[in-house]
């Protein structure tokens, strides 16, 4: 199909057009809006003890949520490749399931299963509150970030095949010593890749999260909750501006990272 | 060996793990949805709330998918097909939306629509408001799905039926569409599947308007709010079906089109 020139300019220009309209000019004015003020304006508004804090938890979030993932992500989809039992189709669509459930049905099923009147209610009477408190924060996160490793890591445990672990036990290796020295190193690239997809989605997400925060600032606020907080409870559009150009920043870092690892992984 | 080579520990805790994270709060949903009854279920699913809500949902959804149907294959077609000075960082925006925390693009588009615009045009709480929302968060879907079919495509059929006369209407529609329908739908399925959940991205924008703009994630977590947990549960458990159905159909059409190509080898 070879369109005529002025077929292919307008569609260009559509396709341009539509990207411009609907991405680059709304950042732009973010942007624009952000530091109309200077940068010391938009410095002071994400360094205030509220912002601090919330960035503190988002991080402590991350800290807690990265092993948690990288440790089961392994178990699963090595569970998934090399594991021959009934049941692991089931398996299989489970991890994908978290992609289909909406942020905020994650928080309602987290409040009914963990809730002071859910099925495990009683954990709260022995002093361990999940809903509204960090637990629960926790808990949504894992939720929404849990098929990112498995799925990483899975394709190149596929590929790599169980050759060269067989090997090492033939060698003598036992199970730690075949995984440290085979396994992981074949699968570093897939996992980090995963490592970078959690982190991104474990800062910014927000929907299953304010539903089981209790959003006090300076307490339980992350970082997305105190954009909303600041827009909708404050009023202070130029706060929130500040605390989404800083969010804005930590993705373009994130996306960064991608391209990058992306092109190391296939160079392999 | 029963298990292969992870031992029956590894499958236990992969089992369990995804019971305790997943299964569970979703199996306690499902149970807590029905648990004053199927009359009580059907009620809060058919309260003229809970229905325009879904309504709303659904409705802007089909609007966004289309949308993204039709300009995720324009973009993908310029980006494998055209050639010009800023391809690359073009490409490297289409995966902004996926990167940048729903709030934030809730803000951003609400400085450029919202009460301060400074064009004049105000989305503030209307359904294109809702529309604009979630094109941005659902844009690389569709994109990313037909990139790699357009760059895997066989263009020697292409040009044969060129050289045969074909206009490029023709060609368009009788050689390159059958080829990108599949990623063309399985895109377009993506994006409804995330569009209907969607609630970051439009929470700012969306006005949260009953009988206007609300839609199902709004609803439900105002349910929650007035401790009406069971409404809550019965229109999540109405969103998850809907989910369900539109990536189960999805699966099918895939698992067809596979079938296909397998026979014409």
């Amino acid at each position: 199909m070879k369109p005529s020139l002025a077929a292919r300019l307008s569609l260009r220009f559509v396709a341009l057009a539509y990207l411009f309209v609907l991405l680059l000019v709304p950042i732009g004015v973010i942007l624009y809006r952000t530091f109309e003020n200077g940068v010391v304006a938009f410095a002071e508004s994400i360094s205030t003890p509220a912002a601090i804090s919330a960035l503190n938890l988002s991080l402590l979030i991350v800290a807690i949520v990265v092993p948690v993932n990288v440790i089961f992500g392994i178990v699963v989809a090595l569970a998934l490749v090399r594991g021959r039992f009934p049941g692991r189709g089931l398996l299989q669509a489970v991890v994908d399931l978290p992609f289909a459930v909406s942020p905020i049905v994650v928080g309602v099923a987290l409040i009914m299963l963990w809730g002071a009147h859910g099925w495990f209610g009683a954990v709260e009477d022995l002093g361990f509150k999940v809903i509204f408190g960090l637990p629960g924060m926790v808990l949504a996160t894992i939720f929404v970030t849990l098929p990112f490793v498995v799925r990483e890591v899975e394709p190149v445990l596929r590929e790599i095949g169980e050759e060269q672990e067989q090997a090492a036990a033939t060698l003598g290796a036992n199970t730690w010593q075949t995984f440290w020295r085979i396994t992981l190193p074949a699968i570093r690239w897939g996992l980090t890749y995963g490592i970078v997809l959690t982190v991104a989605r474990a800062l910014g997400e927000f929907g299953a999260v304010i539903m089981v925060s209790s959003g006090f600032p300076g307490v339980s606020q992350t970082l997305t909750l105190l954009v909303h907080a600041r827009y909708i409870d404050d009023h202070n559009t130029f706060g929130a501006y500040s605390a989404a150009t800083l969010l804005m920043a930590i993705a373009v870092i994130v996306l960064l990272l991608m391209t990058l690892l992306d092109r190391k992984r296939s160079t392999e | 060996m029963f298990t292969g080579a992870v031992g029956p520990l590894g499958i236990g805790i992969a089992t369990l793990w995804l019971s305790l994270i997943v299964l569970l709060p979703l199996a306690a949903l499902a149970f807590h949805s029905v648990s004053d009854g199927l009359g009580t279920f059907v009620d809060a699913i058919t309260a003229p709330a809970a229905l325009a809500t879904l309504r709303i949902t659904v409705v802007v959804s089909l609007v966004v998918a289309a949308i993204n149907a039709v300009m995720g294959t324009v973009i993908a077609w310029v980006l494998v097909r055209d050639e010009f000075p800023g391809k690359k960082f073009v490409n490297a925006l289409i995966d902004l939306p996926f990167a940048l925390p729903t709030i934030v693009a809730s803000i951003v588009l609400l400085s450029l629509y919202g009460p301060q615009s400074p064009i004049g045009v105000q989305l503030n709480a209307t359904e294109p408001g809702l529309v604009v929302a979630l094109a941005f968060v659902t844009l690389p879907f569709v994109v990313r799905s037909v990139q790699p079919v357009l760059i895997e495509a066989d263009r020697e059929v292409e040009e044969a039926a060129a050289s045969l006369g074909a206009g490029n209407f023709t060609i368009f529609r009788t050689v390159v569409l059958p080829v990108l329908a599949p990623a063309v739908l399985g895109g377009t399925g993506l994006a409804f599947a995330r569009a209907i959940g969607e609630y970051g991205s439009i929470v700012l924008i969306g006005g949260n308007i009953p009988y206007k703009t609300q839609v199902a994630s709004q609803y439900i977590q105002q349910q929650i709010e007035i401790d009406r947990p069971v409404n809550a549960a019965v229109v999540s458990v109405a969103l998850l079906v809907i989910a369900f159905v539109v990536l189960f159909v999805l699966r099918l059409v895939a698992n067809r089109g596979l079938r296909r190509e397998e026979d014409d080898r």
